[in-house]
């Protein structure tokens, strides 16, 4: 990984999804030194075409994502997108293929009227699920109370989550909802969908965020500082989420595993020095770090209650601010983590800096109906 | 208590660039557009599409579908791996190959998890909460169950209901009147609460 840039993410953009994937994916380029015509190879990420009403949204942002006239590829699995995103710039670089891909990742939820979830409720089986008027929240509800049925957790401290993030976003520039709030304030805004409250909702976001990823020999000439993607791995578990374990996401623990295989971690919870898990509702940071194996399973709760997860903690998780802080543009979202363990990485972070000598980084993310796990294991070595 | 949100400089209409003292270093550009802009101020263009779609409920749901017209819930097994699972599948995800029998399961089950949801679909807001919950259906091995609603609850605020709902709480299936069903998931109103002791979690 050679380069990284961003958009702001905002609630709602005046710039098109073009617009916002160019501004991103010339940043990237330009903060590793090349330009659209040395680009080889372009990945889009991008997550349901419903949110923009454009059909094949993937191949229209094309002239966005600096990909006209050139191998050109949409990562699509919802919500997951955004860290599959750089698994599938990976596998086109580890194929020998080609020495310099960009990956973008762009969403602008904000055309969808009267609100973005209309386009989320085709998510839900229609034969069996739809006529019961289901909306987005109660897939989230659900889970959220099944874990903390599981092992007892308080909505306290899944309330904390809310409380870190968006307290870390108010370090990062591009940031939509970053804010100094309370345990208690958050536990005051309302509930949507109990046990869930607003403030433990991420927002809709427009945004867009771009990687730049170069073959070994390709990274040492761009710079004396690449980040390695030292393991990748995703996995997906059944389409009957009522069949499933909803306590806790063993898709996300099987892709975990493999990413750390090919990474050659056997202690992630020694290994990784900085976590960015997919946190687009306040307990699914906690559901995350246990299936990345960075908490126990149940624990989570107690470790970020403990500071274990704090920026200055000893296993900074979501530094960046998360989708909780900066916002949640879907697929963009997703590759806003990997910048910012591009940043944590080469010690680029400044106010955002995770102390010490992180030499290690993990960034997870989440999607489609809850059912996917897509995982990148980056590192300085 | 209201929350103190700190608005980025950008809020304003007329900022274009947020130059950051932390990375990237480089400018990050973007326009927030506020709802009166949206709305008043900026050339915008409207499409409600119109789609329209009927679907065959396939081989095993249709058999599902027809059984909850009867007032039954159907579930099928694998001998392979052992599984009784409801909602009906014509194979096994699992072992591959074809599901090998149909399995009369009990119209009763378990709260495996629940919500309740205060807000529709468009987030509007709902005085009365949708309780939805996946429901473990006897008779299935592992237990498993499907999405359906808990009914039969009185009061609608958040106290009430968890004083009768909860997980692990024994339900039973609300059926519609036989002359109403129509071989549909609502032809089961909802789930309620059995009084009885039993719980499982």
């Amino acid at each position: 990984m050679v380069g990284a840039g961003m958009s702001l993410f905002v609630r709602r953009a005046l710039e098109t999804g073009k617009e916002l994937s160019y501004y991103a994916a010339a940043q990237a380029l330009e903060s590793a030194g090349v330009k659209r015509k040395d680009i080889e190879a372009v990945i889009m990420a991008t997550a349901p075409d419903a949110f923009d009403g454009v059909h094949m949204k993937g191949d229209w942002l094309l002239d966005g994502a600096g990909g006209v006239r050139k191998p050109y590829m949409r990562a699509y699995v919802g919500g997951g997108s955004g860290v599959f995103s750089i698994i599938s710039g990976w596998t086109l670089v580890a194929s020998g293929l080609f020495d310099l891909v960009l990956v973008v990742g762009e969403e602008k939820m904000s055309s969808c009227q009267p609100h973005p979830q209309g386009a989320f409720i085709t998510i839900f089986d229609h034969i069996i699920e739809r006529p019961l008027g289901p909306n987005l929240l109660w897939i989230f509800s659900l889970e959220q109370n099944r874990y903390m049925s599981t092992y007892g957790i308080r909505n306290d401290d899944i309330a904390l989550v809310s409380v870190k993030n968006k307290r870390n976003a108010l370090a990062h520039p591009a940031a939509q909802v970053a804010a100094s709030v309370t345990v208690k304030e958050v536990l005051a805004s309302e509930v949507v969908a109990w046990p869930v409250h607003r403030l433990m909702v991420s927002p809709v976001s427009d945004g867009a965020a771009a990687i730049v990823l170069a073959s070994e020999q390709v990274a040492r000439r761009l710079t004396d500082k690449p980040v390695w993607v030292q393991g990748v791995g995703w996995s997906l578990d059944t389409s009957y989420w009522g069949n499933r374990d909803l306590a806790y996401p063993r898709y996300v623990e099987k892709a975990a595993r493999m990413a750390y295989e090919m990474a050659g971690v056997t202690e992630p919870q020694k290994e990784i020095h900085v976590a960015e898990p997919y946190d687009p509702f306040a307990y699914k940071e906690l559901h995350h770090l246990e299936g990345l194996l960075l908490s126990e399973k149940g624990k989570a709760p107690e470790d970020l209650a403990q500071g274990r997860f704090e920026r200055s903690g000893p296993l900074p998780s979501c530094p960046s601010g998360g989708l909780m802080g900066v916002g949640n543009p879907i697929a963009a979202a997703g590759v806003m983590k990997l910048c910012e363990l591009f940043w944590q990485l080469r010690k680029e972070a400044g106010a955002r800096q995770v102390p010490g000598n992180p030499e290690r980084g993990v960034a997870q993310a989440w999607g489609d109906l809850m059912q996917i796990g897509t995982v990148a294991v980056l590192g300085t070595h | 208590m209201a929350a103190r949100v700190v608005h980025h400089k950008r809020h304003g209409a007329a900022t274009r660039v947020v130059a950051p003292d932390a990375p990237p270093r480089l400018p990050m550009r973007g326009k927030a557009l506020s709802d009166v802009e949206f709305q008043k101020t900026v050339p915008t263009v409207w499409w409600e599409p119109q789609l329209e779609y009927r679907w065959d409920a396939g081989a095993a749901i249709s058999r599902f579908l027809t059984g909850l017209k009867e007032g039954k819930i159907y579930g099928v097994r694998c001998r392979q791996c052992g599984r009784t699972v409801t909602p009906p599948r014509a194979f096994c995800e699992l072992d591959f190959k074809p599901m090998d029998e149909w399995v009369e399961l009990a119209d009763t089950g378990t709260i495996n998890t629940f919500s309740i949801c205060y807000i529709t679909w468009d987030m509007k807001p709902l005085r009365k909460p949708q309780i939805p919950a996946v429901v473990e259906i006897d008779g299935t091995v592992p237990r498993v169950g499907f999405l359906h609603l808990i009914g039969g609850v009185s009061g609608t605020s958040i106290a009430a209901v968890r004083r009768q709902v909860q997980v692990g709480m024994p339900v039973r299936a609300v059926w519609k009147p036989r002359d109403r069903r129509q071989g549909a998931i609502t032809d089961i109103i909802s789930f309620e609460p059995l009084k009885a002791k039993r719980r499982r979690t």
